[in-house]
């Protein structure tokens, strides 16, 4: 390296005068000033196109204006001349014509995320394990059928899910009709998907490191219990996490089973403020309550959002 | 056969006893619960799929429906069922391939250039816009959906005041019915509506940021030495992209074009709330159509058996994709 830089003045290469070297430098200098604007360029024109769905909700969610409230937005006003938090509070106090407020509607949603989350992923990751460290019989049969079942969009397996748990009935409580009976039909498709995306995950641990437990006198339930779960924490917890995002945005096992105003969730005030109902509904509590929907979720998201992207196992495509 | 080795076998065999009895004891806790919410109800949605299941079944101690053989099934496929205005079986599953097809085909070339782009050397600002490009992936679906179908209403969303902006017009003078409009934008292709435009805008401003992330990580793994040997040989912008970019970016990508691709052809949060399926049933997708059955129509029988088609419909299309995603991956091997 350094015998060939100082082999260089030894070249004969006519030397540049001063003033045409500096024109040289000076055109590279532009051509980089010019490429790097066109960058620039795109790359606003593409964050734009990005936000202003984004900047437009929060605008509107803001805009209480008096000649705003109960109407729609009279013109494009990304920045509301007069911000206020007006349409949050009505977002809260009663986002929907029923009478049940935002606190009711999310600890249902809340009740719902839950108990998915936990029961596919606690039942899931025990399964999981089974698949990918275990040999048995039938143990392709039942991977087939676990992958079968992710086959179908949950939306599919409605109308079974919905004359079954109808069919349960304790005195006057009716399964279908119940938070307990949504969460039912929402484990019944994210314990499959949990299943295979843990089975995913557990599949790049590597095997040494059980088989050291066990040299050191470990049993398969303490490998599993000091080895494997500590090291599957971050796919268990984007699992857990998807669950989540299911049982809270739930939106068509709600809309179809729940009758009761005090069981309604999120999903569905939200549902009642679109498509047909959209001319009757103000647009700000609307966009506020998407804003507060979407929220606690999307922040999650952001922090951790490496991890899940990375977590998500391409197998599981369960809608 | 020796004594050791007559050991070591008979440790093996009954070291695969006790997995089974091991697997039984992590598997049965799942097995369980799917065997009463997933199988069975699967089981009992083909039993349906066969009988005439209404409404007046649901109700306690009422009869047991009839059993009509392929009836429901013939419907389907006949266009024959009754309370459906404009149902179309062969238009639907058109649409919803269509559908999924070009939004997975924009959402890769999109994906893919803007990483690209992100990925350009000495590009000032690159983590601001990384963070600006990821929000649509992480809001909610149903949230999407619901706030883009304001910006694409007729009198008051955002996207016709923005138009009317641009042309220099007041406000309210651009009203387009982006999600209602009956014409054909496309004359010689009729089966796209205007409000097929307006879900795949919404689709591709959601679906593009997870494809960049992808594509970004790909890129990323290319060792720059290739680059530079493509340098030495001559090879320019292109002959890189092709020979050295390309190559890398297909593994990882195709995957993700396939999960992206059952996922757009089962979205039902788009269709649903934007357009209802609108105009005249033209955007609705089979899991709409699914839904509506049950949900409308309380066709339970009829819905069983569209769920039943629905399963055949993936399953032909999951067959042809793994054999893609073989015959591809000899190609970078």
């Amino acid at each position: 390296m350094t015998s060939e830089t100082q082999a260089v003045p030894a070249r004969a290469i006519p030397r540049e005068t001063t003033k045409a070297r500096a024109a040289r430098e000076r055109r590279k200098l532009l051509r980089g000033i010019g490429r790097q604007a066109l960058l620039q360029a795109v790359c606003i024109f593409i964050a734009i196109t990005v936000l202003f769905p984004i900047v437009y909700v929060l605008g509107v969610a803001l805009n209480s204006d008096p000649t705003n409230v109960g109407l729609q937005p009279k013109g494009l006003d990304l920045i509301p001349p007069h911000p206020s938090l007006d349409a949050f509070g009505k977002a809260i106090a009663q986002p929907s014509g029923n009478h049940v407020s935002f606190v009711t509607l999310a600890f249902n949603s809340f009740k719902l995320a839950v108990s998915t989350s936990l029961v596919s992923v606690g039942f899931g990751v025990l399964a999981a394990y089974a698949f990918s460290r275990l040999k048995f019989r039938l143990r392709s049969f039942l991977m087939i059928a676990v992958l079968a079942v992710l086959m179908l969009p949950a939306v599919a397996t409605i109308a079974p899910l919905f004359v079954l748990l109808n069919s349960v009935n304790i005195g006057d409580f009716n399964l279908r009709n119940s938070i307990p009976g949504v969460a039912l039909a929402l484990i019944s498709g994210a314990l499959p998907f949990a299943i295979w995306n843990l089975k995913g995950y557990l599949d790049t641990i590597p095997k040494d490191l059980e088989e050291a437990a066990t040299i050191d006198g470990c049993s398969r339930n303490q490998a599993f219990r000091y080895v494997i779960l500590p090291l599957a924490l971050p796919a268990l917890a984007v699992t857990a996490f998807l669950g989540f995002v299911a049982g809270w945005t739930d939106f068509y096992f709600s809309w179809k089973f729940l009758e009761y105003p005090q069981d309604f969730t999120l999903s569905m005030a939200l549902y009642g403020m679109v498509g047909a109902y959209a001319s009757t509904t103000p647009w700000n509590v609307l966009s506020a309550f998407a804003i507060l929907v979407s929220l606690p979720v999307s922040v999650v998201y952001l922090i951790f959002q490496r991890w899940i992207i990375g977590g998500l196992a391409i197998g599981g495509v369960k809608g | 056969m020796s004594a050791p080795a007559k050991a070591t076998y008979v440790r093996k065999r009954r070291m695969f006893g006790a997995d089974a009895r091991v697997a039984l004891m992590y598997l049965l806790p799942a097995f369980m619960v799917m065997a009463i919410i997933t199988f069975y109800p699967l089981l009992y949605q083909v039993w349906m799929s066969f009988t005439d299941f209404k409404n007046t079944n649901l109700r306690v101690g009422s009869a047991s429906p009839d059993w009509i053989w392929f009836g429901n099934y013939i419907k389907i496929l006949t266009n024959d069922i009754a309370g459906i205005p404009n149902y179309d079986f062969l238009r639907i599953l058109a649409f919803n391939l269509f559908w999924a097809f070009s939004n997975v085909i924009i959402h890769l070339c999109l994906g893919v250039a803007i990483a690209l782009l992100l990925n350009q050397k000495k590009l000032w600002f690159r983590s601001i816009y990384r963070a600006i490009y990821v929000l649509p992936v992480v809001i909610p679906p149903i949230i999407v959906a619901a706030v883009w179908r304001n910006i694409f209403d007729q009198h008051h969303g955002a996207f016709n005041y923005l138009l009317a902006i641009l042309t220099r017009q007041p406000p309210g003078g651009v009203d387009i019915a982006w999600l209602t409009d009956p014409g054909n934008p496309i004359a010689f292709f009729p089966l796209l509506p205007l409000s097929y435009f307006a879900l795949l805008a919404t689709n591709v401003w959601l679906g593009w940021p997870l494809n960049s992330v992808v594509a970004t990580g790909a890129l990323q793994s290319i060792p720059q030495d290739l680059y530079e040997a493509v340098e030495i040989d001559g090879g320019g912008a292109w002959t890189k992209f092709k020979v050295i970019t390309l190559p890398f970016l297909r593994p990882a990508m195709l995957p993700y074009a396939i999960y992206g691709f059952v996922i757009t052809f089962n979205l039902f949060y788009l269709s649903y709330f934007m357009t209802a399926g609108g105009p005249f049933g033209r955007t609705e997708l089979l899991v709409t159509q699914a839904y509506r059955l049950v949900q409308e129509q309380q066709l339970y029988g009829v819905a069983a058996a569209f769920s039943v088609v629905m399963f055949v419909i993936l399953l032909v299309l999951t067959l042809i994709t793994n054999r893609l995603t073989k015959a591809t991956a000899s190609y970078v091997d």
